[in-house]
């Protein structure tokens, strides 16, 4: 077939391992903007061009060029930074960015809002902190994930390990990101440098992994492209359950794509890790569809290989026989917060609504994490739902940190469950394909939900509730039992009955509504939850068991769904 | 009549270049031949430098005890209008006159004369029109020749609300005294309503001029018995225009507010050329209006004796006399009345300073604050200059956007002593809506229109609000298809904030219309940088530029920006062309008689 490749792939070929003109469109006075090829490239560096959507119009008529701004993610392998690696994520995001840390769902810091002319500096600023942003996007593996304190197992800190070893193991070999962002000499003959893994062209497209200890789901296993799912026996780690094809990006309308979620390939000892991952990617690099980006993660390459041959293929690549897979049982998704004592320790982990560490009115989280990070009394770690766990307090320090967060607002009034449970993506302002509000709107949208379930005897009942403005799926809303989905300004398409473990997603229920009519849809539906409902039964599986939705197996079975919804045919149970 | 100018400024048509002429205009409107003989004087005028060369002088001619020289030193055109009615003056007395710009006008020719009239503005600071420099340089000089034989008039033309108001005359007067030449008349300083005591110095110079020359030449004059009123035909007709767009251009952060101001006209009534300006004549500030009659007591009802006669009060105070511009004669009006210690301070005698900074930092109001009750509302008014039109660069191009002329006006607000001080004109452009009627002036700008020679490379250098002729510069060079190459270079505070026309700058720049674009922006590093350090940068590269036959043009602030770019300029030019001191001046100079180096600066 002569499809051409997707126009990505000659900017990577000619970058000379994503080097491009990012210095040339750096120094560059007269825009605020990169040129076009190496807004690809930097994503490779862990930046986003982005720009102020807000003013996007009134600068337009200013005749001034958008307000752009990057957005640098930083690779913070299973979410784990010290205290002073906190305190310098801090000062950054205050002296070059926005004066926000965005944590996010993939257990990483962003900020946002940092000019062409401070890039450089804020790069270097955080290799300064012994943290990096090379890989943090792009198409390359990214931050590697990992489940998170205070997950109740003795081999943590094993399993924590494999998350690093992971992401050093696939980081790029490229110096081009020391040589642009740390002043490092730059290498005489790039076309002698090597990228044993990834080769000159990368991965088709971006690249997750993430490491889940059971019975804990907080890092939505099943949407990673390649999954590991700790098997613990006696107390010690033994190896892993492997599952692969997980993803959640679509688009609107293009029923070629779809949210997926990861199958199991089987199990391999913990010796055989490194092994089995390199075997992935690589095999993904070769197999998978570099013509349309759209159809280019791991999830279409294993949907068109077929399960079988796929395992076969990396199994051959990594010389490695994969076992039937153990059994497990997940039982818990989102973060356990509040205090968790364990001997000789205690952890504390923090409620941060959307992942936005900043001070608002009586809630300073911003100022009492920097106070307990400066006093180093915790380690601070990122969770795959946007929040932190001050870990690792000694116990004469406990009254100390109360006592902060307590000074701070941070701790003391308890979320809903809900509110607790719900993710959104940052979208507006910044993010380029946002078509309507997220992180702005989720606070208010909880409020509503709450409200009604309330209305209907339910008060507290906890709901995974996710919204992202765009259909990539930064918040992973397809594994949400309510998703809201943005499809053009103050509309939005609903999914419904996602498993509350994440181990189902959830299905395309209606297009395009505003908040009424949502709350319009959803409230019989709530009253028939509250009336129908079995004892313990979450809301998503009562919607599937009540036939209300269907339960989606496989991402062509969402699409399906989601066409015969376009078409006007709605959800057939 | 014949005409007794003794030096043609080119030599005239042959009959092929006649027939051509007499072709191309023969559907023309008579509204439409007075435009082209404009439109022509205009392109004599940018070619100027290479018409009125001295050697074009014939010999005897220069040399002529016989002829009176008017001598005219213009930045707006007045002065030169002026001069042009005393030429046509002189020359319907029978008197053998000759016109000249200082600009073209070669110094050393002067001890030559006999009777020379000089009309002479002054710009800015105190400084001579910009073409003219070089003559008031020579005149300056140690060396500078005698003038025993000169007799000479000065008219002085300024703006009162200036400290060094019409200083360029008075240096003039006095240095020629110094340099032993004689006065025929005493001079005149005019200020904005100059036309009537123009035109009664115009009167008596041109008839004690003629007992001159009679004097030294009896039979040669001829001395007419009744000389024609003198009339002077100084101003463009004003028109109404429809505001089609106010629109903010400056980022919300900014600390500035920059208005891309686009006025609908009849391209027919208003044919400007890029570089030109337009005169708008304001309203005053309502609230400016309010504490002033506040301060006098007044309820804005009284009949008072403006400007325009008998008029209401408010209405004189909002729409017929000056009040955001101070001057010298209503602070002496006022401290005749007051005998108030700080106007004694600033009024005192050698107190140069002191007065120029007073003026720079106070308006009407703040002098009535010192005596408010001394005056009665008409006393008040009568005080007053009338209201004058303030002038702004156009940002556009006819030949880009026909029947539209667009200005680029920084709103004046300024923080005083804990309230608000408000520029006229900027204000009052600031704050009207689309569809609103304003009256404008064209104010023609012959020293700062572009190159006739397409070819040319250009290269100009506006920061701030003096980008706004080369809006128009590159507008209408691409609209003509220019060849030459343009280059702008432009400075602000901040990129993301100040970058004035930046989308349009970039887009000219990815299509090609403009071939370089060097930036500074002074507040977005530790270090300021400015214009100036740009040019110093691009010493080379100017240079060749220069070299290649480029026009230089500056736009801006006189005050710091034009003198810094100026040593910048001559800096680079002794350094790239491996030059002394004095050959980099001299370059300088030659290019500005050259009509290469060309600056309109306020």
């Amino acid at each position: 077939m002569s499809t051409p490749l997707s126009p990505v792939e000659d900017i990577k070929l000619a970058s000379r391992h994503l080097r491009g003109s990012l210095v040339e469109s750096l120094a560059d006075p007269l825009t605020g903007a990169l040129r076009d090829d190496d807004t690809q490239l930097v994503k490779f560096h862990g930046i986003y061009q982005q720009d102020d959507r807000d003013l996007r119009n009134e600068r337009r008529q200013q005749r001034l060029e958008p307000a752009y701004q990057f957005m640098i993610r930083a690779r913070v392998p299973g979410g784990i930074c010290t205290a002073a690696q906190w305190l310098a994520m801090d000062r950054i995001a205050c002296t070059h960015a926005n004066g926000t840390m965005r944590l996010t769902t993939r257990q990483t810091f962003q900020l946002h809002g940092v000019i062409k002319r401070r890039l450089k500096t804020t790069i270097a600023e955080i290799n300064h902190a012994l943290l990096d942003t090379l890989a943090a996007c792009g198409d390359v593996n990214r931050n590697v994930m990992c489940s998170t304190l205070p997950a109740p197992v003795s081999a943590r800190a094993e399993v924590t390990a494999f998350a690093t070893a992971l992401s050093d193991q696939l980081t790029p070999r490229t110096r081009a990101y020391h040589e642009i962002w740390l002043d490092q000499q730059p290498i005489s003959n790039t076309a002698e440098e090597l990228e044993p893994i990834y080769g000159d062209t990368y991965l088709p497209r971006k690249f997750k992994i993430g490491l889940a200890v059971p019975p804990d789901n907080d890092v939505d296993i099943y949407s990673q492209d390649l999954g590991f799912i700790a098997i613990i026996e006696h107390g010690q780690l033994a190896g892993f359950n492997v599952v692969a094809g997980g993803g959640m990006g679509m688009t609107h309308g293009e029923h070629a794509t779809y949210p997926r979620l990861a199958e199991t390939l089987g199990y391999c000892a913990k010796t055989e890790v490194l092994k089995v991952a390199t075997a992935v990617v690589t095999t993904q690099r070769d197999f998978g569809d570099r013509t349309n980006r759209k159809h280019a993660r791991l999830k279409y390459t294993v949907e068109s290989m077929g399960l079988e041959a796929f395992r076969a293929e990396v199994e051959t690549r990594a010389g490695v026989r994969l076992a039937p897979a153990r059994d497990i049982h997940f039982t818990h998704t989102g973060d356990r917060f509040g205090w968790h004592v364990e001997a000789g320790s205690a952890h504390f982990t923090l409620f941060v609504e959307s992942g936005r560490v900043t001070d608002v009115g009586a809630w300073r989280a911003l100022t009492g994490l920097r106070e307990i990070a400066n006093a180093a009394l915790a380690d601070f770690h990122l969770t795959p739902n946007q929040n932190v766990v001050l870990a690792n307090i000694a116990a004469s320090n406990r009254s100390r940190v109360t006592e902060i967060l307590t000074q701070h607002g941070l701790g003391t009034d308890r979320a809903s469950q809900t509110r607790q449970l719900a993710l959104a993506c940052v979208g507006f302002p910044t993010c380029g394909l946002a078509m309507a509000e997220s992180e702005r709107y989720v606070a208010d949208f909880v409020t509503r939900i709450d409200a009604l379930f309330s209305d209907h005897g339910l008060p507290d009942a906890p709901v995974t509730l996710r919204i992202t403005g765009c259909p990539n799926g930064c918040a992973r809303p397809f594994l949400a039992e309510i998703a809201l989905v943005g499809k053009a300004p103050g509309r939005y398409n609903l999914y419904l009955g996602a498993a509350f473990d994440g181990t189902r997603m959830n299905a395309p229920y209606r297009e395009a509504l505003n908040e009424t009519e949502i709350l319009e849809v959803l409230a019989p539906l709530v009253a028939r939850y509250a009336a129908e409902r079995e004892s313990g039964e979450h809301f998503g599986d009562y919607l599937v068991r009540a036939g209300h939705v269907p339960a989606i197996v496989g991402g062509v079975a969402f699409a399906a769904a989601a066409q015969a919804l376009a078409a006007g045919r709605g959800v057939a149970a | 009549m014949s005409t007794t100018a003794t030096v043609p400024l080119e030599p005239p048509p042959n009959r092929e270049q006649l027939a051509r002429l007499t072709h191309a205009v023969a559907d023309f409107t008579r509204d439409e031949l007075l435009w082209t003989s404009g439109y022509l004087a205009g392109l004599a005028a940018t070619r100027a430098g290479a018409a009125v060369v001295p050697a074009a002088i014939p010999a005897e001619v220069a040399k002529s005890a016989r002829t009176l020289l008017i001598g005219y030193g213009s930045q707006t055109g007045n002065a030169k209008r002026v001069a042009e009615g005393l030429h046509r003056q002189v020359t319907a007395a029978g008197i053998t006159g000759r016109l000249v710009s200082l600009a073209d006008y070669p110094p050393r020719q002067l001890k030559q004369e006999t009777a020379v009239l000089f009309v002479v503005s002054t710009q800015g600071d105190g400084d001579p029109p910009e073409d003219a420099v070089p003559f008031f340089e020579f005149l300056q000089a140690a060396n500078a020749p005698r003038l025993e034989k000169l007799k000479f008039g000065v008219l002085a033309l300024g703006d009162s609300s200036y400290p060094y108001f019409c200083r360029t005359g008075q240096l003039l007067d006095e240095r020629l005294i110094e340099l032993g030449a004689t006065r025929l008349l005493a001079r005149v300083d005019c200020d904005l309503d100059f036309v009537v005591p123009a035109a009664a110095w115009s009167e008596q110079a041109l008839k004690r001029a003629g007992e001159s020359l009679r004097t030294q030449a009896p039979p040669r004059i001829v001395v007419v018995e009744s000389a024609p009123k003198v009339t002077l035909e100084v101003e463009h007709p004003t028109l109404s225009a429809e505001l089609l767009l106010n629109q903010k251009i400056t980022g919300r952060a900014s600390s500035k507010d920059v208005r891309h101001l686009e006025f609908g006209i009849d391209g027919g009534a208003l044919l400007y050329q890029p570089g030109d300006g337009l005169a708008v004549l304001p309203l005053n500030p309502s609230p400016l209006v309010d504490t002033l009659l506040a301060l006098l007591g007044a309820t804005g009802n009284e009949t008072v004796n403006g400007p325009r006669g008998p008029r209401g009060m408010r209405e004189t105070l909002r729409e017929d006399v000056e009040l955001t511009l101070l001057n010298r004669q209503f602070l002496m009006a006022f401290q005749a009345r007051a005998n108030h210690p700080r106007l004694a301070e600033v009024l005192a005698p050698d107190q140069g300073d002191k007065f120029a900074a007073y003026l720079e930092s106070n308006q009407v109001v703040d002098v009535l604050k010192l005596a408010p009750a001394i005056l009665t509302p008409d006393e008040f008014i009568r005080l007053l200059r009338p209201l004058a039109r303030r002038t702004y660069s156009i940002a556009s191009s006819l030949l880009a956007s026909p029947d539209e002329a667009h200005l680029l006006v920084a709103i004046v607000r300024d923080a005083h002593a804990g309230e608000i001080r408000y520029g006229a004109a900027s204000n009052f452009l600031g704050d009207l809506a689309a569809g609103a009627n304003v009256s404008l002036r064209l104010e023609a700008n012959l020293n700062f229109h572009l190159p006739v020679d397409d070819n040319a490379p250009i290269i100009m250098i506006g920061p701030g609000t003096g980008v706004a002729p080369f809006r128009g510069f590159v507008a209408e060079r691409a609209a003509r298809g220019a060849r030459g190459r343009n280059w702008l270079l432009f400075g602000e505070r901040t990129q993301h904030e100040d970058f004035l026309y930046q989308l349009e700058w970039q887009k000219q720049l990815a299509s090609g219309v403009l071939h370089r674009l060097d930036v500074a922006f002074s507040r977005d590093q530790t270090a300021k940088i400015y214009v100036q350090d740009r040019v110093r940068e691009a010493a080379r590269d100017l240079y060749a530029w220069l070299e290649d036959g480029a026009f230089l043009y500056v736009c801006g602030d006189a005050k710091h920006m034009a003198k810094d770019v100026h040593a910048a300029l001559t800096a680079a030019i002794r350094e790239a062309g491996d030059m002394t001191d004095e050959q980099a001046r001299d370059y300088v100079q030659t290019l500005q008689r050259a009509g290469r180096y060309r600056r309109d600066v306020y």
